[in-house]
């Protein structure tokens, strides 16, 4: 293969221009060298999955969670975590154990002692009381449950809470608030983020300067000040889904600026470069350029900072809801779950009401940024490829 | 000149191999390399890029970036006190590598501002190496810095110690880099590519200033360099590499005028090629000089925000079918001017009038946002970068079909168009889908070539199109420009720093300085009978490829052109 077609090459010239690589690499788009250059990054990797498992599992909890999470039972109130065993008499029978209870006459408590004579038999896919999926697929089956329902047979895997409620339940269908405040307040952060960086970085000048300066007064703000001011001034009266989207735009006020500051440095730094030089001299449209050659060029960028943002917009949630000035009961959230275990006597004799939610925000937050990490590192794949 | 034989061996390396481990496979950067070094003697270390020249230098002194390492071979190390030692055997961070660094072999680099620290002034910097080394107190050490400084001839070294290395001009930061390299008074100092970030007359000073230095200490230097000019200059020894290995190890007159191996005659010859004009252009007819100009550009004037005016008063003429060439050193204004023609800036005054093909003139400088988008179909650009210039996110058929979607042609008749021209520069038409990213830089250059004569333009603005690429392969693009000039009727704007390439495509030629032009005239004329002072001093400072004509010692020098 000459290189040259139309010149005679020069004489004794031993290949001067190597011949594209062969294989996938050379037609691999961005997003092909993307994923190729995350995959290196093992944790980021694993990362992934977890937090695609921790969707699912928010996407599906009404059908995970055994128990209903608001039905009291004051049989149970703050029983322990039940482990799951396999064999009964050497047969295979899943089952928790069961608990007897008997009430400590000195200090007036409830106190629980496994009760090996009652085993509580679990099973998968056992009928239930109708729910609807997902908001509308109709549904009798939970995922796994007591086969004999009962109320002295309740499933309780990280314990009741004072009002007996399943903690297991509670944190999964907590998963479906916390989890989708990150996404929206994110959604939120992407669209006021992008739209006003964009502008600050593409008209530059007088307008640059003044919203530059408006997202340095933002940021200056102390946030948790003002979101109790802000979540202060939610009338008492509203139904708890308005609530919730109006702390979601809260938490996602502070948000945007990182990102409008990110779009803007990208906007400034391509600006110049040479092939966007080239996309003008070719005679094309500035609003073009922007979305041809600009956008998809920090594209990969964004996404990187937008994961990295979920995981602020989570424990901004949760800050909000643990100070009582966030989403309140009946609503679930891992903030509310934890708010509820704000005591002495929680921590001290139900450790299981404050880890168990604790638990699931460090797994989710961790999970979070370490994909985040790995998206930043895999953003721009042409680094290495010059 | 005195032969090898009757020197004291200093260095002998021997099968020196540095491999770098990656996820396809090991890379050997350095293959089986062997070579002596004798006292007061140097040796140029020649190749293109990526043919391991570097790493080679960067083994002697294990500090090769990782994950390279050394894995075999000997590098046998005089000391001072009669010993030999071999280097490849000791620990990369143990303490006898780290006598020999610095204090017997000392290391200068291409880019002295990354070798510097902005935060501390100069003076501070080379008294901690004299410190560190041979804890010279504190009163002799200022001392001993002048003395260093004003032996790499830095100006008033007195004032020049207190000032902080960014206040320096690139020639001077590489004086400071060579003072703090001979401090210790080392037996060997390594070189790697220390003037190819610099313009030719400092070039010119720094190679003076290694070869006086050199005599002086009677230390042996190790050059690398890619410019065979630079090595007829300087060089006693050559050795030319390819691929990380040795093709050729010899005297540098038999490499010029005898040269053994295919690859080294080859580099010699894309460089002789490119000292004199080009053979199709011998044979080709003279410009009309009374055509009626295609180009007429009249006291253009820009200056920057900042005040500085980068193009100053400038005044040009472009006939179609010609090449003129615009020559100068970095911050002459040649590049800015360029751009000004085609208004990617905004020139602050003056006229560009362009003659359309209906003979119709119009003003490019006071031209309105619908003519300014039909004109720059007329006049097209080629980059200096082919990295940056084109987007890694398109594929080839996308970036060269480009300006053709923008003009409104149709999908089918774009990609019969995009595969003519790709066979046109020189391209494969199979590799149009494939990305920026599996093209080599001469193959990117080509794409850009495709991409500027898409829309069949008349006059091209080419930025130092050729500056990035290996010797070997700046004839060869030249050519193609050259061919595609006879083919298209093409007129070129060629905007280089490098007079051998405006020597070889130029009709004519234009002398930038200092944002203004001080000579215009044909090239041959020019390069010949230089009448401004400055072209003078800049065509004497050229390294001339020819061992047995040196001229770097008997360079002019132009007064306004000295370094502050």
């Amino acid at each position: 293969m000459t290189d040259i077609q139309h010149l005679p090459p020069a004489a004794g010239v031993p290949a001067p221009t190597t011949s594209p690589r062969k294989g996938d690499i050379a037609v691999a788009g961005q997003w092909t060298l993307f994923w190729l250059k995350f995959k290196k990054h093992r944790l980021a990797l694993v990362s992934l999955f977890v937090v695609l498992f921790l969707y699912l599992v928010a996407a599906f909890a009404d059908f995970i969670a055994p128990l209903d999470p608001n039905a009291t039972n004051a049989t149970f109130t703050y029983a322990p975590p039940t482990p799951i065993g396999l064999f009964i008499d050497g047969s295979f029978a899943p089952h928790v154990e069961g608990l007897s209870m008997t009430l400590n006459q000195d200090s007036m408590r409830r106190e629980f002692a496994v009760d090996p004579e009652n085993p509580v038999r679990i099973g998968l896919f056992v009928p239930s009381q109708p729910y609807r999926l997902l908001g509308f697929i109709p549904m009798q089956t939970k995922l796994f449950g007591a086969l004999e329902p009962g109320p002295r047979s309740a499933v309780y895997l990280f314990g009741a809470d004072r009002l007996g409620r399943d903690i297991f339940s509670r944190v999964v269908h907590g998963a479906k608030i916390s989890l989708s405040i990150g996404l929206v307040g994110v959604f939120l952060s992407l669209v006021l983020g992008v739209v006003i960086g964009g502008i600050s970085g593409f008209f530059g000048g007088t307008v640059d300067l003044v919203i530059q300066r408006f997202i340095e007064f933002l940021r200056s703000i102390p946030t948790i000040p003002l979101w109790m001011g802000l979540a202060a001034a939610i009338p008492v009266g509203w139904p708890p889904i308005q609530t919730y989207f109006v702390i979601t735009l809260i938490v996602s006020l502070i948000g945007w600026t990182s990102l409008a500051r990110e779009v803007r440095g990208k906007f400034l730094s391509l600006r110049n470069e040479d092939f966007v030089v080239a996309a003008r001299l070719d005679g094309m449209s500035e609003i073009g350029i922007i979305l041809k050659h600009l956008v998809p060029s920090f594209m990969s960028h964004i996404i990187a900072t937008l994961t990295l943002a979920i995981p602020t917009m989570i424990l901004a949630e949760t800050a909000l809801s643990f100070l009582g000035i966030g989403l309140q009961p009946p609503i679930i959230s891992w903030g509310v779950l934890l708010q509820e275990a704000q005591n002495i006597r929680a921590v001290s004799q139900a450790p299981w009401l404050l880890f168990t939610p604790a638990a699931a925000i460090v797994i989710a937050v961790l999970s979070l940024n370490f994909l985040g990490d790995g998206l930043r590192d895999a953003a721009d794949p042409y680094e290495s490829h010059s | 000149m005195t032969g090898p034989a009757d020197k004291e061996l200093l260095l002998q390396v021997k099968d020196l191999r540095t491999h770098f481990p990656t996820r396809t496979g090991v890379v050997k950067a350095v293959d089986g390399v062997s070579f002596d070094l004798h006292r007061g003697e140097t040796l140029c270390v020649v190749g293109e890029s990526g043919s391991g020249k570097s790493v080679t230098a960067r083994s002697i002194l294990q500090i090769v970036d990782r994950p390279g390492r050394i894995v075999g071979g000997s590098m046998n190390l005089t000391r001072p006190d009669g010993t030999v030692t071999d280097i490849a055997s000791l620990d990369p961070r143990g303490r006898q590598i780290r006598a020999i660094r610095g204090r017997e072999i000392a290391m200068i680099f291409q880019e002295p501002m990354s070798s510097l620290s902005p935060i501390h002034r100069v003076g501070e910097q080379m008294g901690e190496m004299l410190r560190i080394h041979f804890g010279t107190p504190k009163p002799e050490r200022r001392r001993r810095v002048i003395e260093l400084l004003n032996h790499v001839e830095i100006p008033r070294a007195e004032t020049a110690i207190d000032r902080y290395t960014f206040e320096f001009s690139g020639g001077m930061r590489q004086r400071v880099m060579i003072a703090m390299a001979l401090a210790c008074n080392p037996n060997m100092l390594i070189a790697d590519e220390p003037t190819t970030a610099l313009d030719v007359t400092t070039q010119a000073e720094i190679l003076a200033l290694i070869k006086k230095l050199q005599a002086e200490h009677g230390m042996a230097v190790m050059f690398i360099t890619h410019d065979m000019g630079v090595v007829a200059e300087i060089a006693d020894q050559v050795l030319v590499m390819y691929h990380g290995k040795v093709k050729e190890r010899g005297p540098v007159r038999q490499i010029f005028h005898a040269p053994q191996d295919e690859y080294t005659r080859m580099l010699i010859g894309s460089v002789l090629k490119l000292e004199k004009k080009a053979e199709i252009r011998e044979r080709r007819a003279p410009v009309a000089e009374d055509a009626p100009p295609l180009l007429d550009v009249r006291n253009l004037t820009m200056t920057f925000d900042g005040g500085l005016k980068a193009v100053d008063d400038v005044g040009l003429v472009i006939r179609p079918g010609e090449t003129l060439g615009i020559v100068g050193e970095s911050g002459s204004g040649k590049t800015t001017m360029g751009r000004c023609l085609l208004r990617v800036y905004e020139p602050s005054g003056g006229r560009i009038d362009y003659r359309r093909a209906d003979g119709s003139v119009v003003d490019i400088a006071a031209a309105d946002k619908k003519t300014l988008k039909s004109l720059r179909r007329d006049i097209r650009m080629i980059f200096q970068d082919p990295v940056n210039s084109l987007n890694p996110r398109k594929t080839v058929a996308q970036i060269i079909g480009e300006p053709l979607a923008l003009s409104g042609m149709g999908r089918k008749e774009r990609d019969a168009r995009v595969a003519d021209l790709m066979a046109q520069v020189g391209l494969e038409p199979a590799w149009r889908e494939r990305y920026p990213h599996a093209f080599s830089g001469g193959q990117r250059q080509r794409i850009g070539i495709a991409r500027a004569i898409a829309v069949k333009p008349r006059l091209i603005v080419a930025d130092e199109a050729t500056s990035a690429l290996d010797v070997s392969l700046r004839s060869q693009m030249l050519d193609l420009l050259l061919q595609l000039q006879d083919e298209l009727d093409l007129a070129y704007i060629f905007i280089s720093h490098d007079i051998s390439v405006i020597r070889y495509i130029c009709d004519r030629v234009a002398v930038m300085y200092r944002g203004r032009i001080v000579e215009t005239g044909p090239t041959e004329e020019v390069t010949r009978n230089p009448r401004h002072d400055y072209t003078r001093a800049l065509l004497s400072a050229i390294p001339h490829p020819d061992p047995d004509d040196r001229r770097l010692q008997h360079r002019f020098r132009y007064a306004g052109a000295s370094e502050s």
